[in-house]
């Protein structure tokens, strides 16, 4: 059974689609980088499967999965960093699964919590307000919750911008150990090299899918250069899309 | 000397003993909710709110005098209609939702005061814009400390998903529905602390028994439950020097209140250990790391 499986997904903003009639199903435990141009809709995609936003049509089916088995680490989280917060207690949301509105955060809670803080490298930080940190140290701390999520699917949006190339090193070794744990793991990703000789899998998004595959076969110059083609704008004037009156035909 | 004006007015004076309770009774409750108010930037809505409920309010009070269960009644229903026709039509127009509530608001209180000076005296309309703590009878004290107990308890319940809807309001709703019933029960709670401080402090000035605090305590700790305990010692403070201020000289007992607490808040401002004014100017020497 597939982890996700994409109907004619159909994706977008105010009737104009960002996301265009994607097919296709990600295998559990798949390690899939998502690219394409800026406004390829990559994000949009990615807000689609978390359940953030509904499909203008077709449907997205999580293979089984509750809408808290994935983690979520958005673009630019609209995070307020003047909160007065530590990063113990916000890495801690992480564990919302387990404790919900009232559950205690015991002994083992407390562990998990300062073992996932140790495994993004920043032991003693836990007492620091999040407002504090440099934002390389607030992605590493975005990595710990959702390394304390542990959930099956897991989908990072952009995870390594304006990130320095240890930090980088350091949360692509977390992202390849969740690969190795079985998990489910879907990344938008602008850096080529590391797509190419991390990820196993990749789709070429622009609005509608370019290619999808193993990496090898799919990075290719030429399906980059159809991918950059595409043109950003929506077209005001636009009529309603054809390609629905004649897939339901076909159905 | 100094007994007799400090505890003197309290253990003489039967008034001045439930005004001391309500006023305790205030700040437990609201000074909470100030905190959360100010780190939601909600400040000037609980302002705007506080006048939103005046003429449900209003219309309580001249049903039913100043019985408190009639006011909260029409406090709330005043308030959640304008929180509600101002997110409906911010959200159906694309207007701003401040510029939305702005206008509400504005109306609400003038259809307040209408409804005040058509059916009661001058002295009702003062009543209710500035309040008397020191005439308050068992039964409203006992209505008081209900809302703030239910404030309390309400809080407990909702003060996770409010922290983490505070700090990272997507995360929260990728794992949880919570969000949303937590701000409508958070805002819910604001409008009770609102008509809870129209007995003591009048319309105009409830809500700053729950600003002021909280702007105080957000001078002395990077730590929210510090930040809480400080804001509801410094709403108490206020309001026991208020009543004191007030029963030596003839200043009005609510503005005195919020005077005093103004005074914290200047203290603050300038002495704070979290970015106050002069720790901004004389920082000392920078640190080795």
């Amino acid at each position: 059974m597939a982890a996700l499986h994409f109907h004619n997904v159909t994706l977008g903003y105010d009737r104009h689609p960002a996301v265009h009639h994607l097919n296709g199903e990600v295998a559990p435990g798949a390690l899939v980088a998502v690219i394409g141009p800026n406004g390829a809709g990559k994000s949009t995609l990615l807000r689609g499967i978390v359940g953030i936003l509904r499909p203008l049509d077709g449907s997205i089916h999580l293979g089984g999965l509750d809408s808290r088995d994935i983690a979520y680490l958005p673009q630019s989280a609209e995070i307020d960093r003047s909160f007065p917060i530590s990063v113990f207690d916000f890495v801690g949301t992480g564990l919302w699964r387990g404790t919900g509105l009232f559950g205690g955060i015991g002994k083992a809670a407390r562990g998990k919590i300062l073992g996932a803080i140790a495994s993004v490298g920043l032991n003693g930080f836990e007492n620091r307000p999040i407002g504090t940190l440099s934002g390389g140290q607030m992605q590493r701390v975005l990595f710990a919750r959702v390394l304390l999520q542990d959930a099956r699917l897991i989908v990072l949006d952009e995870p390594f911008n304006a990130i320095d190339s240890k930090t980088t090193t350091d949360l692509l070794a977390l992202v390849k150990h969740w690969h190795g744990e079985g998990r489910t793991v879907l990344a938008a990703l602008h850096d080529m090299e590391m797509v190419r000789s991390h990820f196993t899998e990749t789709l070429v998004l622009a609005r509608g899918p370019v290619a999808w595959g193993p990496t090898a076969e799919v990075l290719t110059p030429e399906n980059l250069v159809v991918a950059m083609r595409m043109c950003e704008a929506f077209d005001d004037s636009a009529a309603a899309c054809a390609a629905d009156d004649a897939h339901s035909r076909a159905a | 000397m100094l007994h007799d004006a400090l505890i003197g007015p309290f253990t003489e004076f039967e008034f001045m003993r439930r005004a001391l309770a309500a006023v305790i009774a205030l700040s437990l409750a609201g000074a909470p909710i100030g905190v959360f108010l100010m780190l939601r930037r909600m400040s000037l809505v609980g302002d705007a709110m506080a006048h939103a409920i005046l003429p449900g309010a209003a219309v309580g009070f001249l049903l039913s005098g100043l019985n408190l269960f009639a006011m909260t009644a029409g406090g709330l229903i005043a308030g959640f209609a304008v929180a509600i026709l101002a997110g409906v039509v911010a959200r159906s127009t694309g207007l701003k939702e401040d510029a939305s509530l702005a206008t509400f608001y504005l109306a609400s209180l003038a259809l307040g005061v209408t409804i005040v000076s058509i059916k009661g005296t001058n002295i009702d309309l003062l009543h209710v814009l500035f309040g008397n703590i020191l005439a308050m009878d068992d039964q409203t004290l006992l209505v008081v400390a209900f809302n703030a107990t239910v404030t309390l308890l309400v809080l407990a319940v909702i003060y996770r998903p409010l922290v983490i809807e505070s700090v990272d309001p997507l995360f929260l709703r990728t794992v949880s529905r919570a969000g949303g019933p937590a701000h409508l029960a958070f805002l819910a709670l604001v409008v009770i602390n609102l008509v809870n401080g129209f007995q003591a402090l009048g319309t105009l000035l409830a809500v700053g028994l729950m600003i002021l605090p909280a702007g105080i305590a957000r001078f002395w700790s990077r730590d929210l439950t510090v930040m809480i305990c400080i804001a509801v010692v410094a709403a108490a403070v206020s309001g026991y020097a208020g009543l004191v201020l007030s029963f030596q000289t003839r200043v009005p007992s609510g503005p005195a209140i919020i005077l005093v607490a103004t005074m914290l808040y200047i203290v603050s401002v300038l002495f704070g250990r979290v970015g106050g004014i002069v720790r901004q100017l004389f920082p000392g020497r920078h640190l080795e790391a």
